[in-house]
């Protein structure tokens, strides 16, 4: 037992090494730009940059439609699915599992054939319809994600009785979704959102191939042109990234229990 | 004998038949409307655009059909972008599973105090989402040529990492780099299934007079092959379609399939449209019989199971 707790701490600390160097050399790299000394000069570069700001901004109203959206259609569908269609089940969990097996950018390259400014639906002839499109492809990037954690939230509470109390007292579908069934998986829906908001916030394929000025776009033009800066963006969009998990895991922690979660 | 319709009460007949007829005629349709929404924004949004490569990757500018896009991919050039990503995302899932295997078992059966294995889950959750343009800057202020590493290993060690042949933006490189995801996405998804194993098991293995060997041989590999081996063809997956973290990270100086596709859907360096098509029918191939060999696997460990 002894021998093995040795292996188990070392695997645990050559793991943690593999991780957490990277980290600190990103932040002692940020830290260089002033020469001689450690600063936060290139943290207050990005920080002052209305291009930051912008493509930033950009990236947050689009992620919170994409939430929206994605909220749109899979709250419903699984609802539905989960009530009344068990036995299509394998059909939607097989189409939520496709943009896993499709890479982002084949499904935005068919986008663009698909769509262009001379096609029935002209998606890419107005900027609007450009921004639509980012969103839209995003909700798909997000689709395994948020299907998953509304499923994971409909499979704690019991959509059937809370249904037939609601029908009895007179509520029709849309009042049943959005007062009884979305409340009650807040919690999940709010988890599937900032995993959403996570991957949308930096994404770079999309963004860059329907030449939207996203925050992703952005960072590989830093990248491509300065030295310091690219590590400051990578801490701070770390440190977004690990906001977004740890509002996550503590949701989780309010998250009603069922049988399927250990502890 | 005949019934004169007119004289029979409207309810009499039609009531009782009533509700099931309309049960009938109108029902199935609502039942379907319910998820006609979701199958509207599938079927515009991922299954056509998709549909509408696969079938432009069989077709030639006028329309007609062909296979010479698809011997097109057997160019020098496209071939070795196809050979370079299979094996950058068969390295990268392979040893990010083992690793990531490795730390799993660390943490759940390895005795350690209780928050290693909550801290560990929280960073894996948070560093298999921290894929992307910043982990290539993160790697090159690690690895790069005044990366810390690199920096630190002349220095204080001695050791020129780049006089050794290495380079961040190789295959090596980009392997590693692509571990830092790679690893945290399997320790999130295989810790589960390791809980998932029941304490009854170990018990009634080692009432039978087991050892601990014969366990995992008879018990834990058996039960967690299908989860491991399908997280393995996430990870391929996963890696195979990433094009950002290699696009910052090298530029267009390493040749490999997403990054090819994206000059061609830029602008259109192969100067054929429809041998893009076929690059993105590869891809889809690709990933989808790595798919295909997962339920394979799946489907004859069960059975053994059984």
């Amino acid at each position: 037992m002894k021998r093995g707790k040795f292996w188990a701490w070392l695997t645990f600390a050559l793991g943690a090494a593999y991780f957490i160097i990277p980290l600190l050399a990103t932040m002692e790299f940020a830290m260089r730009m002033r020469r001689g000394t450690y600063s936060f000069d290139a943290f207050a570069v990005v920080f002052g940059d209305p291009r930051f700001q912008a493509t930033f901004m950009y990236s947050v109203v689009a992620a919170i439609f994409t939430i929206l959206l994605g909220v749109l259609i899979v709250v419903p569908t699984a609802y539905w699915i989960r009530l009344r269609m068990p036995q299509i089940r394998p059909v939607i969990e097989f189409i939520t599992l496709l943009p896993l097996v499709i890479p982002a950018i084949v499904i935005v390259f068919g986008y663009i054939r698909m769509y262009g400014s001379n096609s029935p639906l002209p998606f890419l002839g107005s900027a609007r319809g450009t921004d639509a499109l980012l969103v839209i492809g995003y909700a798909t990037l997000a689709l395994p994600y948020m299907y998953r954690a509304v499923d994971t939230g409909l499979r704690t509470i019991d959509v059937r009785t809370l249904t037939e109390a609601a029908q009895i007292l007179g509520a029709g579908w849309t009042r049943i979704i959005t007062r009884v069934i979305l409340p009650n998986v807040l919690i999940a829906v709010l988890s599937g959102a900032f995993l959403t908001f996570a991957i949308v916030i930096g994404e770079f394929t999309i963004a860059s191939l329907l030449n939207r000025p996203a925050f992703g776009p952005y960072l590989q033009n830093i990248g491509a042109n300065r030295a310091y800066e690219p590590a400051a963006l990578a801490v701070i969009t770390f440190v977004i990234t690990w906001g977004c998990m740890t509002v996550i895991q503590l949701l989780a922690r309010f998250a009603p229990k069922s049988a399927n979660r250990p502890n | 004998m005949t019934t004169d319709i007119t004289r029979i009460e409207p309810g009499a007949v039609v009531r009782p038949g009533n509700p099931p007829a309309r049960r009938r005629t109108a029902r199935m349709p609502t039942h379907w409307l319910g998820v006609a929404p979701f199958f509207l924004f599938a079927i515009m949004f991922l299954i056509l655009p998709t549909g509408y490569l696969v079938v432009g990757a069989f077709q030639n500018p006028q329309g007609g059909l062909t296979l010479a896009n698809i011997a097109a991919l057997w160019e020098p050039t496209i071939r070795a972008a196809y050979w370079i990503s299979i094996k950058v995302s068969f390295a990268s899932a392979v040893l990010g599973a083992l690793a990531g295997l490795a730390i799993a078992i660390a943490i759940v059966r390895g005795g350690l105090p209780g928050w290693v294995r909550g801290a560990t889950l929280t960073f894996s959750g948070v560093a298999s989402n921290f894929a992307g343009i910043p982990l290539a800057f993160a790697f090159l202020a690690t690895l790069g040529r005044l990366g810390l590493v690199t920096i630190l290993l002349k220095d204080v060690f001695g050791f020129n990492l780049y006089a050794t042949g290495f380079n961040i933006l190789s295959f090596w490189g980009l392997t590693l780099t692509y571990l830092y995801f790679q690893i945290p996405l399997m320790v999130v998804i295989i810790t589960p299934a390791f809980d998932g194993l029941k304490k009854e098991w170990g018990e009634a293995a080692a009432t039978l007079g087991a050892t601990q060997w014969q366990y995992w041989r008879m018990v834990v590999i058996p039960v967690l092959w299908p989860s491991f081996l399908g997280t393995v063809i996430l990870l391929f997956a996963n890696a195979f379609g990433a094009i950002a973290t290699a696009y910052a990270l090298t530029g267009s100086s390493l040749n490999i399939v997403p990054i090819l596709l994206y000059a061609q859907i830029r602008g259109d360096v192969l100067h054929n449209p429809h041998l893009g098509y076929a690059i993105a029918f590869g891809m889809i191939f690709i990933t989808g019989m790595a798919n295909v060999f997962y339920i394979w696997f799946r489907t004859r460990s069960e059975r053994w199971l059984k």
